[in-house]
This record gives structure tokens, C-alpha cells and sequence, in this order.
């Protein structure tokens, strides 16, 4: 899971905008340290992936 | 994971906040006692274990790694792209994010540098079947 300059070449996998990837880090990671944080269900992180468009096998959770 | 367990992973991301790195066990309390507590939080992906530390409290990371983020006054790792914009997102500030020649700045949640991308090479269903390699 790493950054790369636009253009560069990448083997295998997906890539995505950086600008996405802040979007899917503040609606997974942003509770974390909440006092009342509690585990996110699968469900809860799979809509999360969903509603940034990221769908499909790929981003199927388990 | 029950309401003890539940405190424990609690005071764990709260100690690695405060000292801006992995607390050791006997930080939080008899050694023994969180060490077990740990392990059950490790099956729950609640966090990673390496032997007795910390390597993973997602996003943060217990040992360097090349994810370097600059936020809340501390230098923080990250265990990998995801989770160094997660650092920032986890304290709710403004950051500086570094990898190798790669820097870009963290504003009101967003990159300051648009044209980078972020390569995913494991599917989902995988992730945690190796989450250090992931």
C-alpha cells in the first residue's frame, strides 16, 4: 500500500487518487482514537469502501 | 471483545498518543495480565503483535517504517500509504507526510498534491492474511 507519482509504473493490484485515499483514511482511521470507539463491523467498513466507489472483487472484505 | 478488553485496547492508543510510540506492557499495567489482553486484541485485529510489542495500532506503527508523518508536534510512522494519512486522521490534525522522495502535506483532511496515487496490491479479502506484507 504505497504512494506513487503519477505515471510511475506499478505491478499488479489497483491504484487510486491520492485524493480518494484521504477520504477512505479519515472514514476508516478517524475514530480510532475516540473515547467511545468501538470495532467497525464488516458491514460498516465495507459501505465505507463502497461509498467511495471502491466496488467490485477487489474491495470485497471478507 | 468484552468491556475489559475493550479499556485495554483504549488506555493501549491513548499511551501511544501521549509518549508518540508503542507503550510496553508493564505501562499499562501487571505485565502478565496485558500481555494476555494484548494477544486477544491481536486475534481480534484490534492491533498487531510482534512477539511481546506492539508492531501494528493501526495507523500507527511501533517500529520505523518508511511512512514518516509529521503532525501534533510529534514524528509519527505509519504502516504503510493508508495509514499515514490515517495518522492524521486518527488525531485530527494537519500533517506532513514522507516516503522516500514523496512529500506531501496534509490540509483540512485533503493532499496538497493531487497527482500522486496510491497503489493497492492485495485485495481486500487478503488483507489480513499477512497485514505486516499487506
Amino acid at each position: 500500500m504505497n504512494l506513487f507519482r503519477s505515471g510511475e509504473r506499478v505491478e499488479g493490484g489497483v491504484t487510486i487518487p491520492v485524493a480518494t485515499l484521504a477520504e477512505l483514511a479519515y472514514a476508516w482511521w478517524g475514530d480510532r482514537l475516540a473515547p467511545d470507539w468501538r470495532p467497525h463491523t464488516r458491514e460498516q467498513n465495507q459501505a465505507i469502501l463502497d461509498g467511495l466507489g471502491l466496488t467490485g472483487d477487489f474491495w470485497k472484505l471478507p | 471483545m468484552d468491556a475489559h478488553d475493550l479499556e485495554l485496547r483504549n488506555l493501549t492508543y491513548q499511551r501511544f498518543v501521549e509518549l508518540g510510540r508503542a507503550p510496553a506492557p508493564e505501562e499499562l499495567g501487571p505485565r502478565d495480565e496485558v500481555l494476555a489482553g494484548w494477544r486477544r486484541l491481536h486475534d481480534e485485529h484490534a492491533l498487531v503483535l510482534d512477539g511481546d510489542a506492539i508492531r501494528m495500532a493501526n495507523p500507527f506503527s511501533g517500529v520505523p517504517t518508511p511512512y514518516r508523518v509529521d503532525a501534533a508536534g510529534r514524528r509519527w510512522y505509519a504502516n504503510c500509504a493508508w495509514d499515514a494519512f490515517g495518522v492524521c486522521a486518527a488525531l485530527g490534525v494537519h500533517g506532513r507526510i514522507e516516503y522516500g522522495d514523496v512529500v506531501v502535506a496534509v490540509r483540512d483532511r485533503k493532499p496538497d498534491d493531487e497527482s500522486l496515487v496510491f497503489h493497492c496490491l492485495v485485495p481486500a479479502a487478503r488483507w489480513w492474511d499477512d497485514i505486516v506484507y499487506t
